[in-house]
């Protein structure tokens, strides 16, 4: 039992936050607690200060809205956080819709899909067009496009407010995700995740491979989501550098040969 | 061989370039073509002072504060299936008006001025949330169906009368003789659309099946008579004919004349 906790202890910690930060805003709705009042586009901290999606303010820039200055300061200590420190955390600490496509995994790789994949012509790259679509439709719209159609805001707004039919929005994720292509929105489409694999290229908490341990065992990249960014393994030491790792600690977890490690900028450089 | 090899490769680099401008175009002429619908939405009531729609469609973030903020559960965030633009603040005064909160919290917790103070803030007075008058929202204006209001029948009712929270300066009753009977009174409810602030309690009051008095956003209510004609008992309206310079007749025709000659515009086909 243990066993199993220490083995998946990233990712009970990640669900623990994404349900822990759901629940504070559910709780500021029906019993007004004031820790987290909102949703995951605004939330008012502490009636002290807001926290604002970055991608969100980007996009009402486009369309042409000076955003006012609370919303503009939280928006730019979420982007800094990110920018500077966590990466792209967001997408496997914060976002719930982790869970719908962590649980399309779960089901794909217990019925084996992706044994009897072919493969697809989407390029994990498309969501940078998502992205770049996004800003340049709210430039000729006048409105943020994908704050418009955006599943993930349906998820956490339908939870904290009322669902209506975004639940249906949801389940064409999951199937998505389940029978189309592994990892298809998270991994592929959606332009959030994008957004912080762009702007945090320069984070502290990065995840180190110390090839002297490896086995070349190769579990870390079954596990990864975004495996592309694990190209180092097996071959040098050194932090993973690419900027679409999630920091979901996933590959750690699997690792049975202490090969893999959360680390601090500060130490990267020591380790040079 | 080598050369072949070249070729196909930059034969194969264009045909992606072209193959992703079209799979983008296609993306973004869909995605284009959602956002005008979502956007053409105009029969929307929003939160008390909320910027005009187009504005406020840019401007609110969907952060449902001001929903959070509404103690009586006016206000909701439009679901997907609603013919609103998803996630923006709205309320249909039929199921619960706007009760006009003296403090009006709803306003002062929008983070991106979406909802702007300063509509509410009597003119001469200080910008901060202390000086908000709720009388000063403009949610919309009420419309009367006059042939379906049971009151313009000559049946006693003044519902939206009472509820008004702006009585006799809002909806105000006219009397009327009632000509069929001979011995009765028209009590007719009139609005005056100037102080009306659209806050839906006489739609919500109304007795009729479907409510015969309704709240509609301004620019939908109300026309506009342009600004070729002046009101002659009015000092300042007529000083405009001294410097206004817009013309009064259209000039298109190289001769006036031939307006009465020239059939084959006047037949349709």
């Amino acid at each position: 039992m243990t066993n199993v906790i220490i083995k998946n202890r990233f990712l009970i910690l990640r669900r623990i936050s994404q349900l822990g930060i759901l629940f504070l805003f559910v709780g500021a709705n029906l019993f007004a607690w004031n820790v987290l009042v909102g949703d995951l586009s605004t939330a008012h901290v502490f009636d002290a200060f807001y926290l604002t999606d970055p991608h969100a303010i980007l996009q009402m820039l486009f369309a042409g809205f000076i955003v006012g200055t609370d919303a503009l300061i939280g928006g730019l200590i979420i982007l800094l956080f990110y920018a500077l420190f966590a990466g792209r955390a967001f997408c496997s600490w914060v976002c719930p819709m982790n869970m719908v496509t962590d649980s399309a995994l779960w089901l794909r790789k217990k019925w084996r899909l992706n044994e009897i994949q072919f493969n697809t012509p989407i390029k994990r790259n498309i969501r940078y067009w998502v992205l770049i679509l996004g800003l340049i439709l709210s430039l000729i719209s006048g409105v943020a496009a994908f704050e418009f159609v955006s599943p993930v805001s349906m998820l956490h707004r339908g939870i904290i407010f009322g669902m209506g039919f975004g639940w249906a929005a949801i389940a064409v994720i999951f199937l998505f995700d389940l029978l189309v292509l592994k990892n298809g929105w998270c991994g592929h489409v959606c332009p959030i995740g994008a957004f912080y694999s762009f702007t945090g290229k320069f984070h502290w908490i990065k995840v180190q491979h110390t090839v002297e341990n490896c086995t070349d065992c190769l579990d870390c990249i079954k596990a990864c989501p975004e495996p592309q960014v694990l190209r180092i393994i097996g071959k040098e030491s050194g932090a993973i550098s690419n900027s679409e790792c999630t920091n979901c600690g996933r590959c750690i977890e699997v690792c049975n040969d202490h090969a893999l490690k959360f680390i601090k900028k500060e130490k990267i450089q020591e380790e040079k | 061989m080598q050369k072949q090899t070249k070729n196909t490769s930059r034969r194969e680099a264009i045909l992606k370039v072209f193959q992703g401008a079209g799979i983008l175009s296609l993306g973004g002429l869909v995605w284009g073509a959602y956002l005008n619908k979502a956007k053409a939405s105009k029969l929307v009531l929003r939160p008390p002072a909320a910027l005009k729609e187009d504005d406020f469609l840019k401007a609110c973030i969907k952060c449902g504060a001001c929903v959070q903020a509404c103690p009586y559960e006016t206000l909701r965030l439009a679901q997907p299936q609603e013919e609103i633009p998803v996630g923006t603040p709205f309320f249909n005064p039929r199921l619960v008006p706007c009760h006009m909160c003296v403090d009006v919290p709803c306003v002062p917790v929008c983070p991106t001025n979406a909802l702007d103070i300063q509509k509410l803030i009597p003119i001469g007075e200080l910008n901060t949330p202390k000086n908000m008058d709720v009388n000063q929202m403009d949610v919309g204006v009420a419309v009367i169906d006059e042939k379906s209001c049971i009151a313009y029948w000559g049946i006693q009712c003044d519902a939206c009368y009472r509820a008004c929270p702006l009585i006799n300066e809002a909806i105000s009753l006219e009397f009327e003789r009632n000509e069929r009977t001979g011995k009765h009174a028209f009590l007719k409810p009139i609005i005056n659309p100037d102080t009306c602030t659209g806050c839906g309690k006489c739609e919500h009051a109304c007795v009729t099946e479907k409510a015969a008095i309704f709240v509609l956003p301004r620019e939908v209510a109300e026309g506009k008579a342009g600004n070729f004609y002046i009101k002659g008992w009015e000092k300042n309206d007529e000083d405009r004919l001294k410097t206004d310079k817009s013309e009064s007749t259209i000039k298109g025709r190289t001769n006036d004349e031939d307006y009465l000659n020239d059939w084959e515009d006047l037949i349709d086909d």
